[in-house]
């Protein structure tokens, strides 16, 4: 198509070429016979979810090496959301014109929405490596691939292992409270286990729901309500803020539940967390997907990992993004082509089984979902999230009900 | 019980929240500039409280009055080199350089700091005094204390020094003060660097109680906003009462209805004062 | 010779503004046949910066009310239409109607209470912001448009476009927003030369003087509001139907209104064109930082020049830079 040339143009033309340039030179290792995939890789670089799109970030950089290492041939092409879906939009066809095969993104919600449409739109097939949304899935897009669960599905995975976790230590709570942010995430979650939760025989009866802004200041008054409904369990829906928020206060106002157990949600494992509050983190549990401890690739992952970032924690944002980067890679390698009919019908036919996350095979529904989706019990030990729950993955036992506050280390 | 600890804890809140109204309340009830870049000036002291407890291990408490110096200069002058000269401007106009400036300090802080949250950590941050069945969150009654020692530092220096006397003379009468030789270029700058000073104060304060991240600032210039037009615009003791109701109220509505619709509430509020009342509780009509 | 050229057809138009108003709106017409969908989509958001401005500019720099909070009609327009397709299947053209009805009753109430509260200048801007950020958590509790988890408009995937539902490609909503900001421009050249232009720039210049003169300030400062308000949810239809998810937080929130009014003022406030140029230098200007924080990954370097920006106009060009390209393009009106 003619393009209208502009001093604009060359200056980003020059910066791609510039990027390309930079990413191709100084791997000089073994590589496949055939010219790399683009990945064009769409994640919050800035704004207020700048954090998490740099942790994705570095999953997807660890794959770039770790992939060309295997002998895969890719090349990585990143765009930033700025954490707004028009954004996203703008960027996702920045990258189509700059050359990208297949997109990768975008973790937030509305991104990842607005990037499904451009992907389909386009005919580019576009890698979901987190984004939780169930709407995406369901709109009948045939470009749109999801390796992670929904919502939904995240919600009635973390509602199964509670009764693991109370089998395992022999403690049942009988009441519970839920306090969750009402946000995208936290209503969708919400929405799933009220669902779910009458269907489910939970051992436990959730005696009071409490949904707080997202961006609350501080959440003195919502601890003082849960604590007011007196329950055995604490279930958190949070981000990373105000999960810090949250447990800062019940040490505060001495709020101490037998335990507390995210049903599946960011924040209680994340670095930032565990840092700033210490022992008060520890016994912090969440059911989520998480990444498997006896799989080959998850230790070398790890090692590497840590040796580039020492200080960031190993999550389960580095794990998806690891995946997102593989499937595309191990799609084209399939397919033999960059043409997008052949990449979706590889993509379609996706089955992998050494992977990084626990669960089955990735492989993909007529949907464009992953269907098999498991979450672990994850608990804050001595610093660090742990499986603790299925016992096949875990490393250490898990610990139900927690030491109270005053008796931390 | 419960509900007084909440009250308690809404009122100790408060009062900081009043401190930094307070500052704002000062720059407009004497020179009538809406300052929009209020929350951003208080987010620049809470990072630079932040730096010194990194760096220097100095809890915020006592980094205060360096902090509150150099917040004054800034505001002296940011009012003397810039603002001034937008004084008899359009609204629009004022508003458009101070929105400026807010998008540049919080553009710099996210450039120098990153998006995420930063805190500090005080070795006192989880203890609680208790009282029979009240719970007063030690942390909380600091800030609150600070906060109250501030408004009266500010309210004895407007009521008893010659300098705070000039200054009000320029609020009641800008003609008049000119009349008899105040020179109300210097008194302006003054005035909002006293402004800019109270903010700093209480970015010291929150930083105790709050993360602060470059986003965070917007939402403390519309709380500051709807503080002080509920207390009243240019008056002193207005602001510290609207801070107290506005923390109570933020503490009840959370937990009588849902926590999540606390914001709507304080924005109900400001529509019904606005339209019902302008003038605040203790202000006086214009 | 005078050197100037004259406005000979009495339309307050120079011929050789309207020259170039041909060529620029010529150039507008092809251009989705020149260049790559990326920047397509980069012109649609041009476009809707332009005509949100436009609608902004019609209240603030003609009409002199200064809102803050012109997010909410937005968001309205949006909604409105948006609902009304997904749980009753209604065509956008007509639940854009019921979106703009809903705006200009809102705004007019909001009129309305501020006249007769005597809520002016600042207080009326924050009065605005209120609203707005009231509506918007009220939306996030909405559980039936979809509260915070938003609202999904479903995507059909159709080879052509169909503009009867607005499912379609890039170029089709750009050609329906180029008409809507050509639109704008006309009624507000219209408007601005008719009786209630000139009533309305009374009242911005001095209320009282307007009133003592025997303008019935309430019935304009409220028709104003409604028109602006009306004209800003059209817009917001089509955000709705162009992005096809809503969320309260992203179309409610303070941010927007801010972007609303940052291009007209920019451009040139009460400047005809303005608002379409300050559109114009923003978004490239926007595109060009997002490159380059994308090479030098530093987070703030796009706001940092947006502030910039803003602050070099405030302090160099207040008027805009409308009045002065419009100067330096020798497209004034007559002078003699």
């Amino acid at each position: 198509m003619k393009h209208r040339l502009n001093r604009r143009d060359f200056g980003l033309g020059a910066a791609a070429a510039g990027a390309a340039i930079v990413s191709a030179a100084g791997f000089g290792r073994a590589r496949a016979a055939m010219p790399p995939v683009k990945l064009g890789i769409l994640l919050p670089r800035s704004g207020f979810l700048a954090l998490i799109g740099q942790q994705c970030q570095r999953g997807c950089d660890l794959a770039l090496a770790m992939l060309r290492d295997s002998g895969y041939a890719l090349e990585l092409m990143n765009g930033d959301t700025e954490s707004k879906p028009d954004v996203a939009r703008t960027q996702a066809e920045k990258l189509i014109r700059d050359g990208a095969h297949i997109l990768i993104g975008a973790f937030e919600s509305g991104a990842t929405a607005a990037v499904a449409q451009v992907a389909e739109q386009n005919g580019i097939p576009f890698v979901i490596n987190i984004g939780s949304d169930p709407a995406i899935t369901e709109q009948g897009y045939k470009f749109t691939f999801r390796n992670f669960p929904t919502s939904v599905m995240i919600g009635r995975n973390g509602l199964a292992r509670y009764e693991d976790i109370f089998k395992a230590t022999g403690t049942t709570p009988k009441t519970a409270v839920i306090m969750h942010v009402n946000d995208t995430f936290g209503q969708s979650m919400m929405r799933g286990i009220n669902a779910l939760a009458p269907k489910m025989n939970l051992p436990f009866k959730i005696v009071d729901t409490i949904a707080y802004d997202p961006q609350a200041r501080d959440l003195s008054v919502e601890v003082a309500k849960a604590k007011a409904a007196g329950a055995d369990l604490h279930m958190p829906i949070t981000r990373l803020n105000d999960a810090i928020l949250m447990i800062r206060e019940m040490v505060k106002q001495r709020y101490e539940p037998m335990g507390i157990i995210s049903p599946g949600s960011p924040g209680m494992y994340e670095r930032q967390f565990l840092k700033v509050l210490g022992k008060y983190a520890e016994y912090c549990t969440a059911n989520v997907p998480w990444l498997d401890p006896k799989q080959e690739l998850t230790k070398e992952l790890e090692k590497a990992f840590y040796k580039a970032y020492p200080e960031e924690s190993f999550d389960l944002n580095i794990g998806y993004s690891f995946e997102g980067v593989l499937i595309a890679a191990d799609a084209y390698k399939r397919a033999g082509s960059t043409k997008p009919q052949a990449l979706v019908e590889a993509l379609k036919a996706t089955n992998i089984t050494k992977r990084v996350m626990i669960g089955g095979a990735i492989r993909f529904d007529e949907k464009g979902q992953n269907p098999n989706q498991y979450s672990a019990v994850v608990q804050n030990r001595n610093g660090k999230p742990t499986v603790v729950l299925p016992k096949e993955n875990a490393e250490l036992a898990p610990v139900f009900p927690m030491p109270g506050w005053g008796h931390r280390a | 019980m419960l509900y007084l600890n909440i009250m308690i804890a809404g009122l100790l809140t408060g009062a900081v929240y009043g401190l930094m109204a307070l500052g704002l309340s000062v720059i407009f009830g004497v020179t009538r500039i809406v300052n929009f870049a209020h929350g951003e000036m208080m987010v620049l002291a809470m990072y630079a409280a932040y730096v010194i407890n990194q760096q220097l291990g100095i809890d915020p408490l006592l980094a205060l009055p360096l902090i509150t110096a150099a917040l004054f200069c800034l505001g002296y002058g940011l009012q003397r080199g810039l603002i001034n000269r937008y004084i008899a401007r359009p609204d629009h106009e004022q508003f458009l350089l101070l929105l400026a400036i807010a998008i540049l300090i919080t553009a710099s802080l996210l450039m120098g700091f990153g998006p995420d949250a930063r805190n500090v950590q005080l070795d006192y941050a989880y203890d609680s005094y208790q009282l029979g069945a009240l719970l007063f969150d030690k942390v909380r009654v600091f800030a609150a204390l600070g906060a109250i020692a501030g408004a009266a530092a500010l309210w004895g220096f407007f009521r008893f020094t010659r300098l705070g006397k000039a200054i009000r003379a320029c609020a009641d009468n800008h003609i008049g003060a000119q009349v008899v030789g105040l020179d109300v270029k210097r008194l302006y700058a003054i005035t909002f660097g006293l402004g800019a000073a109270c903010v700093g104060a209480a970015g010291c304060l929150l930083l105790l109680l709050v993360d602060v991240q470059p986003y965070i600032a917007s939402d403390y210039t519309l709380l500051a906003f709807i503080i002080v037009i509920l207390g009243g615009l240019g008056s002193m003791p207005g602001a510290l009462l609207g801070g107290l109701l506005v923390g109570v109220s933020e503490a009840l509505s959370g937990f009588i209805i849902v926590p999540s619709f606390k914001s709507a509430f304080s924005y109900a509020l400001l529509i019904l004062v606005l339209l019902v009342r302008p003038q605040g509780l203790l202000g006086r009509r214009a | 010779m005078s050197g100037r050229a004259r406005d000979s057809a009495g339309l307050g138009v120079t011929p050789r503004a309207a020259v170039a108003l041909a060529i620029f709106v010529l150039l507008m017409a092809v251009a989705p046949f020149f260049v790559s969908n990326y920047v397509l989509s980069v012109l649609v958001v041009v476009l809707f910066a332009a005509y949100f401005g436009q609608a902004w500019n019609l209240l603030m720099g003609i009409a002199g009310q200064l809102s803050l909070g012109h997010a909410l009609y937005v968001g309205l327009g949006a909604y409105a239409s948006a609902v009304l397709f997904v749980r009753f299947d209604l065509p956008p053209w007509l639940g854009m109607l019921v979106g703009m009805a809903l705006a200009a009753l809102v705004g007019s109430l909001i009129a309305a209470l501020s006249f007769r509260f005597s809520v002016t200048g600042v207080y009326f801007a924050l009065l605005t912001i209120a609203f707005a950020e009231f509506t918007r958590v009220l939306f996030d509790h909405f559980g039936w448009v979809g509260a915070t988890s938003g609202l999904f408009l479903p995507v059909a995937n159709l080879a052509h476009d169909d503009l009867l539902f607005l499912r379609g490609s890039t170029a089709m909503f750009y050609y329906c927003l180029l008409v809507l900001t050509l639109g704008a421009l006309a009624l507000s050249r219209y408007l601005l030369h008719r009786r209630i232009g000139y009533y309305w720039q009374a009242i911005r210049e001095d209320q009282d003087a307007a009133q003592a003169l025997g303008i019935d300030v309430f019935r304009y400062k409220v028709a104003a509001m409604a028109l602006s308000a009306a004209m800003t949810a059209l817009g917001g239809a089509f955000v709705a139907f162009y992005n096809n998810n809503l969320y309260p937080d992203t179309v409610f929130a303070v941010g927007q209104s801010i972007e609303i009014i940052t291009a007209p003022i920019i451009g040139g406030l009460g400047t005809l064109f303005g608002p379409i140029l300050g559109a114009f230098v923003l978004t490239t200007l926007g595109e060009a930082m997002t490159s380059l924080s994308g090479i030098f990954g530093i987070d703030g370097l796009k706001q940092w020049f947006y502030g910039a920006v803003l602050l070099a106009i405030v302090a160099l060009q207040p008027a805009g830079l409308w009045p002065w390209l419009r100067a330096r393009l020798g497209l004034d009106e007559t002078r003699r």
